[in-house]
């Protein structure tokens, strides 16, 4: 009842599970902490959203959950069990045998992630005999296979990635993660060097390829009106912490951290009165110093006293778990309505 | 119009492309007219490949037209041809690019760029009065305290800063017309609105007329005055913002209407969509360039192409199907 989205897909089986995982950069002031005591658990078919602005840490996740960190970049504390078995200690051989089979990763700008000088089809077959003893005839049927997939004329396995336009690329990025159809896919803001009308074509090819194939998704973006129509739980982070995580819906219908309730109204819509828009005005605060208590706290329109001294822990609002001291004494919905949605919906 | 700024007189670039043998013409920009006013601000819609960055470079003087003519303040750009004429124009229509982590020099104060800008274009100031011009204009972009900011270094200002130093560059030229070439979208959406209510200041308080090119229709609507859509080379739709993005009549005004993430409207998945792409057009037949795309076409858009018609209150569109009073998505049997 409080949670629709995921009731519907019971029973679920958990294929990530992230305990109290911690990320720091080594640097010549000590270590920052850009990852912090992050918890979350994703179901087999799962479509993850996690959203906040750039330096909250959202991408040094990923990288942490898909073993990727290279120093400065240190895990320091916590796990990251993939099907039960801890990533965080295991050995760059057993990484292998899981990378691109079981979980693969699509990187932010396909510009830069596919090699300038190799044809799409050598990329594909490359990754195919790094993991796995396919022929070369089954190569090149596998690589045709998902470049139709996702919607590509396979006569594009000879073109080179500057013959594709920018969303063909990033379409032959996941046509490339799926090669081996992982069970995870973990996109770093695959859509935001398109266009809005490719954005909006390739975020339905996820959402109908994801449907088809049954793998989960985490997916990244500084955008929140992105992923609201196609994520099925949200998180948000701010400054390495998570700040709320909940259901898409229940999220956007009632934002409760403040800083989800300003990211939501940050963007213009193309419907209803115009209003003026604010964003959220400052910038993240510098990992290095931390601010004291709440994190949010220097921009937060409703920041109290106490926020800047003492840290709120997550809270429980129906389902939702929300770092802000207005929920802490929430135990009956009654007093969450009193406290009023910061997003103050109309 | 008595306050209009800027006009086009069917403005045409093409591009030779191929080798000799084979050599064919890129149509990048075909037959546009427009105007921009007096502290105006127009947005430029369309997808990548649209041609609109190309209609940019011409206005900036940065490609000269293959056709046509460019009227600033009444006078032909053509006759520009001295150094001096070509500094006095970019003096009065600058650009700000879209990416404020490369167009800023990295070795270089923020003072720099603003300071040589006055140095250039400011003759009317003496040098003692240079640097209070420069951090007046540092403050008039919302970077303050100025004394600070000036002698920052790029790396230390956030993406949302640095827009900011590339609009007060443009500023210290006393502009008259900004040609903002996608000044948003390489930042995080939580900062986007800031810099958009800084345009909307800025012709406010200064007087400035921007071109806003963009892909983002819904930020269009948030700031400009009027619409310009374009689709491969033509401009096919054009009119009031509220009125063009309310009640669009060409079927890619829809389209790309259609696409905006909108978190307004009810969850689940939209629609059809489209996976097309605007086409290369490289030696162009006769006929409506949307057509392959279009839901809605008939026989006569691949034959004839549409001219843009004014369609009443200011707009204009060049579609065959669209008719004047009734929006094209309301009558889908006419294609039958």
């Amino acid at each position: 009842m409080s949670d629709p989205v995921t009731a519907e897909r019971q029973p679920a089986e958990r294929i990530l599970e992230v305990r109290g995982l911690r990320v720091a950069y080594a640097s010549d002031g000590g270590a920052v902490v850009a990852v912090d005591r992050v918890d979350l658990v994703l179901s087999r078919g799962e479509f993850l959203g996690i959203v906040g602005e750039s330096g909250c840490g959202k991408s040094t996740l990923l990288y942490a959950i898909s073993r990727l960190l290279s120093p400065p970049a240190a895990i320091i504390g916590g796990e990251v069990l993939f099907h039960g078995r801890d990533m965080v200690t295991l050995a760059e051989d057993e990484l292998r045998n899981i990378r691109w089979r079981q979980l693969s990763v699509v990187m932010q700008s396909a510009m830069n992630a596919l090699n300038p000088v190799l044809t799409v089809g050598a990329q594909m077959a490359d990754a195919c005999r790094a993991h796995s003893n396919m022929s070369s005839a089954e190569i090149t049927a596998r690589s045709r296979e998902m470049l139709r997939l996702v919607s590509i004329d396979p006569i594009h396995l000879q073109s080179y990635p500057h013959q594709l336009s920018g969303g063909m690329r990033q379409r032959a990025m996941i046509a490339m993660a799926l090669l081996f159809t992982p069970e995870l896919v973990i996109m770093d803001e695959p859509t935001s060097a398109l266009d809005v009308v490719a954005q909006r074509s390739l975020m339905v090819q996820i959402k109908e390829l994801q449907e088809q194939l049954g793998f989960a998704v985490i997916f990244v973006t500084h955008d929140m009106s992105l992923v609201g129509h196609f994520s099925d739980r949200l998180m948000v982070m701010y400054a390495g912490q998570v700040v709320e995580l909940g259901s898409t819906r229940q999220v956007f219908e009632r934002p409760c951290h403040p800083y989800t309730g300003g990211l939501l109204e940050a963007f213009p819509s193309i419907h209803g009165p115009k209003v003026e828009l604010l964003g959220i005005p400052g910038s993240p605060p510098d990992l290095a110093r931390p601010p004291m208590g709440c994190r949010f706290s220097p921009r937060c329109p409703l920041a109290a006293e106490r926020c800047g001294v003492v840290e709120p822990g997550q809270y429980d609002v129906e389902g939702d778990l929300v770092r802000c001291f207005r929920y802490e004494n929430v135990d009956q919905p009654e007093a969450a309505a009193a406290a009023g949605a910061p997003g103050g919906s109309p | 119009m008595s306050d209009e700024l800027l006009r086009t007189e069917g403005l045409t670039r093409h591009f030779r492309v191929g080798r000799l043998a084979r050599q064919q013409t890129l149509h990048a920009v075909d037959d546009v007219n427009f105007t921009i006013g007096r502290a105006e601000i127009v947005a430029l819609v369309g997808e990548s490949g649209s041609g609109k960055s190309t209609v940019a470079n011409l206005l900036a003087l940065i490609y000269r037209p293959t056709k046509g003519e460019i009227y600033f303040e009444g006078r032909p750009l053509s006759r520009v041809k001295t150094r001096r004429q070509r500094l006095a124009y970019s003096g009065d229509v600058p650009m700000v690019f879209q990416d404020p982590y490369s167009s800023l020099n990295p070795a270089y104060r923020v003072s720099h760029g603003i300071a040589r800008g006055i140095k250039l274009h400011r003759s009317d100031l003496a040098r003692q009065e240079r640097g209070a011009e420069l951090e007046r204009v540092l403050e008039t972009v919302g970077l303050v305290p100025a004394a600070d900011v000036r002698r920052k270094f790029p790396h230390e200002l956030s993406g949302g800063q640095r827009q900011r130093v590339g609009f007060a560059q443009a500023l210290a030229f006393r502009p008259k017309l900004i040609i903002a070439d996608e000044p948003v979208s390489m930042l995080d959406v939580s900062i986007r609105a800031g810099v958009l209510n800084l345009m909307s200041e800025l012709r406010r308080r200064e007087g400035v007329s921007f071109l806003y090119i963009t892909h983002d229709v819904a930020s269009a609507r948030y700031i400009a005055d009027r619409v310009l859509v374009m689709y491969a080379g033509h401009l096919v739709e054009e009119g009031p913002a509220e009125e063009v993005l309310q009640r669009p009549k060409h079927p890619y005004t829809q389209l790309l209407l259609s696409a905006v993430p909108d978190p307004q409207a009810p969850l689940g998945l939209a629609d059809t969509t489209d996976v097309g792409e605007p086409p290369r057009v490289v030696d162009p037949k006769e006929g409506c360039r949307f057509q392959p795309r279009c839901p809605y076409a008939v026989a006569e858009c691949g034959k004839v192409t549409p001219a843009l018609r004014s369609i009443g209150s200011g707009r204009r569109v060049a579609c065959h199907v669209a008719e004047a009073d009734a929006p094209v998505a309301a009558e889908p049997a006419a294609t039958a």
